[in-house]
């Protein structure tokens, strides 16, 4: 196999079809319960294209080994297939090093890294955490940790009933001790876009350093994190179509360089005796043991396959997957959709009256149409709208339309069942 | 559609938009709630027993899917009038009927709640069904929060 070459022709490929994108994915290509598989769970997680899988392959059939370890010829295929991938995953979201770009198992796993390695260091008693009301639980629970170990004190961005953050009383929030603010870029309960450019300007306008969780966003759009100035970008390789169990922590090096390691062992030392150990440089110092070398391999396929399509085209497909959708399902007597901000991608949360979320998923999953149903780890999203769940269909760009017109259909039995 | 026919039995749509025993019970001398973490589904189950150990009064409250609300209002009126012990054994019988250890068409003490042997089939949904019943256990053993985890 000539992945070169490969990846030559992908490059070339930004005109191909959406149909013929759709056919790279194999996973898509198969029947639930007697009807086509209609994915649309997408912000869980993503799917892979044949593109990655094969990468994968040959890495677990050709190069498979340790990395920055061995004078052998494996493991120095496997070392430059691991450095090019953080190489790649840095050109992704235009970071001005490499060396700032530290792969973790995900989103969760680089916020707990954040809250431990920045919180330990730099939030104390009297200090305050923002954190917005639109939050994951992985962007909630490090904090409280934080907060409960150091009686640092946790304040919420309000948000309203369209999704939208309040931002009035923000600059007010951000005087006196405030230590970090904690937001995502797009909502994976609701899909609003939050306006991450401003709250950053603000909150560096006070000296506060912002975290962003952006598991939602790479996948979706172009990201650029010296555009945004943000001092944290955090994302999963499962949702932007690599494996699981990769994902990484992008950092200025600034709060990097001062920040403590958050696990030791191997790789993460210069030398190590009795007297000290010495801690080896970014990224290295925060990335201790034997890394997912395959997963970060096809993050950086994935980071090729979804730069060969282009992430503007993208972000226009599902741009056009979300108004479709959502017309159609406001079109539908006893469908309503929870979550009307102005600026959205990719995720339409909805209910249908009088039946809970998780029946609307059995039924349409009966008909071969995978959503989620359920708080989305968002329990305080779902408390703050007086929902006790939302079923959501989430898209990505090798959804048709076809999955949406099943999406109908099967609502159109939720309705019938349940007499609605 | 036609197993979601036989899941969705109108019996199950009847207590999903009417349950019986809706509320809390005043002068409850059982309870316990119940979570399911996985999807936020709870629970709040009481009941007033007896000297002799018969279950007088019993009600429950809290949100959930239909088959959840359906399982906790039909149980309600199962065990009304019931022993401890009687409950306790239709405890028993339901989850095993639900993990495929009990048909439905053999001898037991479940009545009408054989309709949600169809759940079995599903098995994502059996902690939906499972969940009052395991509530109803766990207030009976004077346990007073239990979840499906
Ligand atoms: C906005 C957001 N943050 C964080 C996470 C957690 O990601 P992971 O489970 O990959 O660590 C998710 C995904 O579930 C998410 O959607």
């Amino acid at each position: 196999m000539d992945l070169t070459a490969a990846n030559e022709s992908l490059a070339t490929s930004k005109s191909r079809s959406w149909d013929e994108i759709r056919r790279d994915f194999p996973v898509l290509h198969q029947t639930i319960n007697d009807h086509p598989l209609a994915y649309l769970d997408n912000a869980a997680s993503s799917q892979m294209p044949q593109q990655v899988i094969d990468r994968l392959v040959w890495y677990h059939s050709g190069e498979h080994s340790n990395v920055h370890r061995g004078v052998h010829t494996l493991s120095q295929r496997a070392t430059r297939a691991y450095d090019e991938a953080r190489e790649k995953v840095a050109s992704f979201i235009n970071a001005s090093s490499s060396k700032e770009c530290i792969f973790v198992s995900g989103t969760t796993e680089g916020i707990n890294l954040v809250a431990h390695s920045y919180g330990r260091k730099f939030i104390g008693q009297d200090d305050t955490i923002l954190v917005s009301a639109l939050e994951h639980h992985s962007n909630i629970v490090p904090w409280q940790i934080i907060g409960e170990e150091t009686g640092a004190k946790i304040e919420v961005i309000p948000m309203d009933d369209r999704g939208e953050l309040i931002l009035d009383d923000l600059d007010q929030m951000l005087s006196g001790s405030v230590k970090l603010v904690c937001v995502n870029h797009v909502s994976n309960a609701l899909g609003t876009i939050n306006p991450i450019e401003e709250i950053i300007e603000r909150a560096h306008a006070q000296d506060v350093p912002v975290l962003v969780d952006g598991a939602q966003a790479a996948p979706h759009m172009a990201v650029d994190v010296q555009a945004l100035d943000a001092d944290f970008y955090v994302f999963s390789g499962h949702k932007m179509c690599a494996p699981t169990g990769i994902g990484v922590l992008w950092g200025k090096q600034k709060w990097l360089d001062q920040m403590q390691p958050y696990q030791g062992g191997g790789d993460m030392i210069l030398s190590v005796t009795w007297e000290g150990t010495k801690y080896n440089d970014l990224p290295f110092k925060f990335e201790a043991g034997t890394p997912n070398i395959a997963g970060a391999i096809g993050l950086g396929a994935a980071v090729d396959y979804l730069q060969s399509i282009g992430l503007d085209r993208i972000a226009r497909r599902e741009a056009d997957l979300l108004a479709i959708a959502t017309a159609a399902l406001e079109e539908l007597s006893g469908v309503f959709v929870i979550g009307t901000a102005r600026e959205k991608a990719a995720v339409l949360s909805f209910g249908v009256e009088g039946v809970h979320p998780h029946d609307v998923g059995t039924i349409l999953d009966n008909e071969g149409v995978a959503i989620r149903a359920g708080h989305h780890c968002a329990q305080p999203v779902m408390d703050r709208l007086g929902v006790p769940a939302t079923a959501r269909a989430s898209f990505a760009f090798y959804n048709h339309e076809a999955d949406i017109e099943q999406l109908v259909a099967g609502l159109y039995s939720v309705k019938e069942i349940f007499g609605v | 559609m036609t197993n979601m026919r036989a899941l969705y039995q109108e019996v199950i749509l009847d207590h999903n938009k009417n349950p019986r025993n809706f509320g809390t019970l005043e002068g409850a001398n059982r309870r316990a709630e119940g979570d399911n973490p996985l999807c936020g589904d709870n629970y709040r189950i009481f009941a007033l027993v007896d000297d002799e150990g018969i279950i007088q009064e019993v009600g429950f409250e809290g949100t959930g899917c239909a088959i959840s609300k359906a399982a906790a209002s039909m149980m309600t009126v199962r065990i009304k009038g019931k022993s401890v012990d009687e409950a306790k054994e239709m405890v028993a019988e339901f989850r095993a009927m639900l993990t495929g250890h009990l048909d439905p068409d053999d001898d037991h003490n479940l009545g009408h709640l054989k309709v949600f042997h169809g759940v079995s089939q599903l098995p994502q949904r059996v902690k939906c069904a499972v969940l009052p019943f395991h509530a109803l256990e766990a207030a009976l053993k004077g346990e007073e929060r239990t979840s499906t985890e």
